[in-house]
């Protein structure tokens, strides 16, 4: 049961691949790509969490107080706002090329 | 090679990742131990070094700055790619401003979604700039605040039509106002040069722990940054509806 | 691990799941919305407060709004 975050990461990332092999729908690969996104965030901070300790911000706690790993805070917060905007320039891509060709299907067919 | 074909392949090379990777998990300290120095360091010595309060925000635009930069150029690129892919292409013009629907006559926008919209929007807007500005104290900062103000302006077109965000800007506004967040970071970051220390270096004034006016460099880089945020995912979201509402297909 | 952590967990992958599993676009903004308020709420558990308000307003507001956008798009050149 330790371990059940990390099994959560490597499941999501898991099911994120697969969505993404076997689409048969651009904006359906997209998202699937966004989930196996998230679970990089999940495992960042299961690794960074401490057991009863509280978050890094000492706005009103002193600063003896245990908190969590700040700094795989800081890679997720910056990694989940670009990459919602990497996702809207693929869903630009998907527009596009549905414009030209007339299908969304990743097969061509 | 046929779906089918990808599939079994596909099932078969993720089984034994899979338990590569969940071996690999199990040599990662147990849930809730992890003893890394750096964080450990970061939490005793961040309050009195920096005069900050959210040390996740120290990390990234203090002690980790150079990479946020980066990260925020990436955001810039990705801002700029959609714009150059949705252009207009040589078949499409401008039409009729109206949102349309797929076989259906689209109903007015109802009274309770004006109320809600003109309602919510000053207090959107308003957070988004708080937590912008109070990025260094309590939670939140430029990235986060950014996104808040992009809302608080898009709540004003889910409220009426695209029409009555014209009034608030121009499309080269939005762009000189990014452009200007993203070069404020590097002006700040230069600032530091200047004084003979390093790029990025924390040199200006500390100030008070837990004042608004403190933490050096940071609160004014979560300015930029949330200026920059804000105008690029507006600029985005407008590129999006311009295409979609505006653009039509000249026959 | 408490039982708050360990639904929360559990209550991620399943929406996770969903996500893929379903197949229409318009119905996976739609759950992709709720998998961002879900990913919040574990953020919060896991007492990161800054990545969970990043991540509820870009997973809740603005990448259902892009994807049903795009949708509109797509489907509207469909006539």
């Amino acid at each position: 049961m330790t371990y059940l975050p990390y099994a959560v990461a490597a499941w999501l990332f898991a099911v994120g691949l697969y969505g993404v092999v076997t689409s048969r729908n651009l904006l359906h690969q997209i998202i699937s790509l966004s989930v196996a996104q998230s679970s990089t965030y999940v495992l960042l901070l299961s690794v960074g969490f401490h057991t009863h300790a509280t978050a890094p911000v000492f706005a009103d706690v002193p600063t003896t107080r245990a908190a969590v790993d700040p700094v795989v805070q800081a890679l997720s917060l910056t990694d989940v706002v670009v990459g919602a905007t990497v996702t809207a320039l693929l869903l630009a891509i998907a527009v596009q090329v549905h414009k030209r060709t007339g299908s969304l299907d990743p097969e061509g067919t | 090679m046929t779906l089918r074909t990808r599939r079994a392949v596909f099932v078969v090379a993720a089984a034994v990742f899979a338990g590569l990777l969940l071996w690999g998990f199990g040599g990662l300290p147990r849930f809730g131990t992890f003893q890394g120095a750096y964080g450990l360091v970061l939490n005793h010595t961040a309050v009195p070094e920096r005069h900050i309060t959210d040390v996740v925000t120290a990390v990234n635009f203090d002690y980790r700055g150079f990479d946020t930069l980066g990260e925020e150029f990436i955001f810039f690129a990705a801002v700029v790619g959609v714009t150059v892919i949705l252009r207009a292409q040589s078949d499409e013009a401008p039409g009729h401003i109206a949102d349309y629907a797929f076989g259906r006559a689209v109903p007015p926008t109802s009274d309770a979604v004006r109320v809600l919209g003109l309602g919510l929007t000053p207090p959107t807007i308003l957070f988004g700039l708080y937590v912008i500005a109070h990025g260094h104290l309590t939670p939140g900062g430029g990235f986060q605040g950014g996104v808040v103000l992009a809302t608080g302006v898009l709540l004003i077109y889910l409220a009426g039509e695209l029409d009555d965000l014209h009034g608030l800007y121009t499309v080269p506004a939005l762009e000189r106002a990014e452009a200007i967040g993203a070069g404020a970071y590097i002006a700040i970051g230069l600032v530091g040069l200047a004084t003979g220390s390093a790029f990025l270096q924390n040199v200006w004034p500390l100030g008070r722990v837990g004042h608004l006016f403190s933490a050096g460099t940071v609160a004014p880089i979560d300015l930029a940054v949330g200026l920059e945020i804000g105008a690029g995912l507006v600029l985005l979201l407008v590129t999006f509806l311009h295409q979609t509402i505006v653009l039509r297909r000249t026959p | 691990m408490t039982v708050l952590e360990t639904m929360s967990l559990l209550l991620v992958a399943a929406g996770g799941t969903c996500v893929v599993a379903v197949r229409d676009p318009l119905r996976q903004a739609m759950l992709a919305g709720f998998f961002g308020i879900l990913l919040a709420i574990l953020f919060f558990i896991l007492q990161a407060p800054d990545v969970a308000l990043s991540e509820i307003v870009v997973g809740a507001v603005a990448m259902p709004l892009m994807i049903l956008v795009s949708l509109a798009k797509i489907r509207g050149g469909q006539r």
